[in-house]
């Protein structure tokens, strides 16, 4: 394939060209007017973290963020989660009735729900089964400790975290599913 | 002669004095070559041609990244093997050292600014550069590693059937050149003309091009760079005869390797490109003391570029097939050469 | 015997197991090198003890196992979707490839078929984690002979790859996205065009690695030859994908079986190369690589539109029955061999990893060979630890 009649250039000269065109494309990655100005900064594909940093995409497994209100301690992400690295408790309580003269409801009270991010393996299937919409994934990746135990989010902190978890994005042409909303 | 010697000569520098500067100047003299061909060529060079960009945090744009790293190896615990054979094990790096050393040692780098004027500089230089041999093949033995052994012994097979297409290479030179001097042959390439054009006086890179090739394939493999890195074979040996070593005798052989490089660089731009001359300056003016240096620096970097170019877009050749590439396809070649070159000196 | 004694008994042998395996005996033969467990050769801890003549090799075995996780274990403690997570790490560079078997003989024991769209989607994904796992594979390829400039090549556009399997999964080594029934999610907005356009620029880096490594004389001459497996041997030693077709043996599972995606429904070619040889094993994964990007692109084309998802209950029980699905992964014949006694989760998997069988060759390829060509012959059977060991 390729050349017809000129006659091929040896192996080791065409390797040789093209360590040399990947240096000059990096060093001098302008085209153009500023062709020569040396920049490798901006032509290398290095990310300089933390002076730079990349965006990963919306649904990007970061960490779990938790909507408290929404969870009524069902215990199935628990149940489902490989690791069982999802520690929840919570106690039944009775909340007025939604129509007066109607008999008090029984619901539960979460008292605990706390994800251990040295065990989990962020595989999604907490966020998937929970049939209430109380979890949800962001992209959000530096959380980094220097105690193991400060891996335990707790409830509060899982909290915080519903404030990184980006919009859903529509989908693709062709599509039969809507995109659903995150709840506020 | 020139107002540095009559200086000189003012100045009476009893004999330790004298020795302590010289030591001083060939320690500079040698680190700072292989410290700038580390930085610029492994560090950045090598990086650009990768699409990354190399150290960025040490220093602006990672210029002291070496240094860090100096300091980090000084620092290191000394491990040496139980079973290595502790004197040999200590002793190796040494020799590698010296016989670089003592390379720089003749080569000018300009008219007054030499070690040693030896009348047989060229020749001086091939055989100290053949110590090295044994400093790694002492490596690799007393490592009491394979993996090592391995490396030492393809080395010892290697580099010494390197040595010859080196020698032959350098032979063309010579007899164009008419002097073994290093001197000599930096003024016979100033003031020589190629057919009676005397403008750019008459580098033998362009009278002796396949010796200059010769050279420089022999070159990469006296370096143990890739494609001939067999000895060091990252990916089968680890580090092949230097696995063992870590700390500070790692990085004399770390710097032996960059300063070799530099050495033989440096021979190279002194036989083929002119040494530390510019055609149509005059030979004996004082100020080339000191530009002369730096025209030989930038010349030995052209040299460097095209040893590391090579070392980082080839893969590495198997051990029979790279003593096959010496003794079947380079020695006759360089043999040719000199044939070729006698023929014609005697014609021209 | 007492039992005190039988137990005694059977440390002493596993002693002495464990030291004909460890002790690196010195014998007439000449010299045994330990490619051990941490080399930078073996992608992974692969063992391969070599008993050597100078720099000949008279007598190789290998030692797998220093990476054995327990994967059929932990298959019969867990639920199906927690199963589909875990597998995505047995072959951890071509991860989405892992749960496709998995799931496909999931589905072929429920009876449910997965719709079109969740198909195409699923194909495509399957044959972005070949080209992921391939490109690092050429890229290894230098490494392991000396070159190291095409590595970074590889890294960096592998990197694009990654970055859509991420957009649309989560993930980008561990996707967890095949669900029984179709798949977890639908493609975001723009992904078939930037799809494309990542193909487009995958097609360039093959190019590249053609001239820089393949074109390259010293290449060639490190690799012809070198480590040939006529096609009979690779028959009865079970090697399969690419190792297969390098020695001229023209089986591909996608081609041949239909087991429920869609590559019957593109037109694409399969390469296989006479030799048999190191170079034919790796020229055709370059090829596959190009192919790859072909159907990826055909796929994105014809995209049906439609649900993602079949009706399956919430709570998946799988009926009783044994299934066994194997499909054309990126190593190779990766299979799973499903046991239902109508649980929540399987009650046996047997997985059926390609370079198991690959590695076994090795014994009898590795007899007369140097010590640079042990290295390119591992370096172009491309096995990958998980795999090997589970």
């Amino acid at each position: 394939m390729g050349k017809a009649s000129a006659p091929k250039l040896p192996g080791v000269v065409k390797g040789l060209g093209v360590t040399l065109k990947t240096m000059t494309r990096t060093v001098f990655p302008a085209r153009g007017i500023k062709t020569l100005i040396p920049a490798p900064s901006k032509g290398a594909v290095t990310v300089q973290y933390p002076h730079e940093k990349e965006t990963p995409p919306n649904r990007s497994r970061g960490v779990i963020a938790l909507k408290e209100d929404n969870c009524t301690v069902c215990m199935l992400c628990a149940r489902s989660c490989p690791d069982w690295c999802i520690y929840i408790e919570g106690h039944k309580d009775t909340a007025p009735p939604r129509r007066p003269g109607g008999k008090p409801r029984t619901v539960n009270k979460l008292d605990r729900f706390d994800i251990d991010y040295a065990l989990c393996m962020y595989c999604g299937i907490c966020v998937e089964v929970c049939p209430f919409d109380a979890l949800f994934w962001s992209p959000e990746y530096e959380y980094s400790e220097l105690r193991l135990a400060d891996l335990l989010h707790d409830k509060e902190r899982l909290g915080e975290w519903m404030q990184a978890v980006p919009d859903f994005e529509p989908y693709e042409a062709g599509s039969e599913q809507k995109p659903r909303k995150v709840p506020r | 002669m020139s107002t540095l010697t009559t200086l000189a000569a003012d100045i009476e520098l009893a004999w330790w004095q004298q020795t302590t500067l010289r030591s001083l100047g060939v320690m500079i003299a040698v680190l700072i070559p292989a410290g700038t061909l580390v930085y610029v060529f492994l560090f950045k060079m090598m990086s650009f041609m990768q699409s990354r960009l190399g150290p960025m945090e040490a220093g602006p744009y990672g210029s002291l990244q070496l240094l860090a790293e100096v300091g980090k190896f000084i620092q290191k615990e000394d491990i040496i093997p139980w079973r290595a054979d502790r004197k040999l094990f200590a002793f190796a790096p040494y020799v590698v050292i010296a016989s670089v050393f003592m390379i720089y040692l003749v080569v000018p780098f300009g008219p007054d600014a030499y070690f040693v004027d030896f009348d047989t500089g060229i020749f001086w230089a091939l055989a100290v550069s053949s110590v090295s041999v044994l400093g790694i093949l002492i490596a690799g033995w007393s490592s009491a590693n394979k993996y090592s052994l391995l490396g030492g012994l393809r080395a010892a097979g290697q580099l010494i059937a390197y040595e010859l297409p080196m020698v032959l290479a350098v032979v063309g030179v010579v007899i164009q050149a008419g002097t073994l001097n290093m001197q000599g042959i930096v003024a016979a390439q100033a003031e020589g003309e190629i057919f009676g054009f005397g403008g750019i006086g008459n580098p033998f890179v362009l009278t002796q091009g396949i010796g200059f090739l010769i050279f420089l394939i022999a070159m990469q493999a006296e370096l143990t760079q890739t494609p001939f890195d067999m000895p060091i074979a990252e990916s089968e040996l680890v580090s092949g005869y230097m696995t063992e070593y870590s700390g500070l005798r790692f990085l004399l052989f770390f710097i032996g390797e960059f300063a070799s490089a530099g050495a033989f660089a440096a021979v190279a731009a002194t036989l083929f490109l002119g040494g530390w001359a510019i055609p149509g300056v005059d030979l004996d003016a004082d100020w080339m003391n000191v530009v002369g240096p730096l025209v030989l620096v930038a010349k030995m970097m052209l040299v460097a570029f095209l040893v590391f170019w090579v070392r980082f877009t080839y893969p590495r050749f198997r051990e029979d097939q790279l003593q096959q590439l010496a003794w079947k396809i380079l020695i006759p070649l360089s043999l040719v050469n000199i044939l070729a070159t006698m023929a014609l000196k005697v014609a021209f | 015997m007492t039992v005190t004694e039988r137990q005694q008994r059977a440390y002493v042998d596993a002693q002495a197991a464990d030291m004909r395996v460890a002790v690196e005996l010195e014998t007439d033969e000449g010299m045994t090198l330990n490619l051990g467990p941490q080399h930078p050769a073996t992608h992974g801890t692969l063992r391969v003890i070599a008993r050597l003549d100078g720099e000949q090799v008279v007598w190789a075995d290998i030692s797998p196992g220093y990476m054995h996780r327990g994967y059929e274990k932990l298959c019969e403690v867990r639920t199906y979707p927690q199963v589909t997570t875990l597998v995505n790490r047995i072959d951890w560079l071509g991860s989405f490839a892992n749960e496709v078997p998995f799931i496909l003989a999931s589905e072929q024991l429920m009876g449910i078929e997965a719709p079109p769209r969740a198909r195409y989607i699923r194909t495509i994904l399957f044959e972005m984690a070949r080209v992921a796992n391939i490109v690092l594979f050429l890229g290894d390829l230098g490494v392991q002979l000396g070159a190291v400039t095409p590595a970074f090549y590889a890294f960096r556009d592998r990197e694009h790859v990654l970055d859509q399997i991420e957009s649309v999964t989560g993930g980008r080594f561990h996707p967890n996205f095949d669900r029984i029934g179709g798949l977890k999610d639908d493609l975001p907005k723009g992904w078939i065009a930037d799809t494309k356009a990542v193909m487009q620029r995958m097609r360039m880096f093959c190019d590249e690695i053609e001239d820089l490594l393949f074109g390259n004389e010293i290449f060639e001459a490190r690799t012809r030859g070198v480590g040939v497996i006529p096609a009979d041997v690779a028959l009865s030693y079970g090697l399969s994908g690419a190792n297969a077709r390098g020695s001229g043996i023209d089986w591909d599972l996608r081609r041949d079986t239909d087991v429920g995606l869609a590559h019957n429904e593109v037109d694409w070619r399969v390469w296989t190369h006479p030799d048999g040889d190191s170079f034919a094993r790796c020229w055709v994964r370059l090829q596959e690589t190009r192919e790859a990007t072909k159907i990826i692109d055909q796929l994105c084309d014809g995209l049906p539109g439609g649900p993602i998802m079949a009706k399956v209950p919430r709570i998946i029980k799988v009926p009783e029955g044994e299934a066994y699905v194997a499909t054309e992964n990126p190593l190779g014949e990766m299979g799973y061999y499903i046991i239902s006694k109508g649980d929540i989760g399987p009650f046996r998997v047997k997985i059926r990893s390609a370079s198991f069988s690959n590695v076994s060759v090795l014994p009898w390829l590795l007899r007369g060979v140097y010590v640079p060509d042990i290295i390119t012959i591992l370096a172009s059977l491309y096995f990958i630890l998980g795999d090997i060991d589970r």
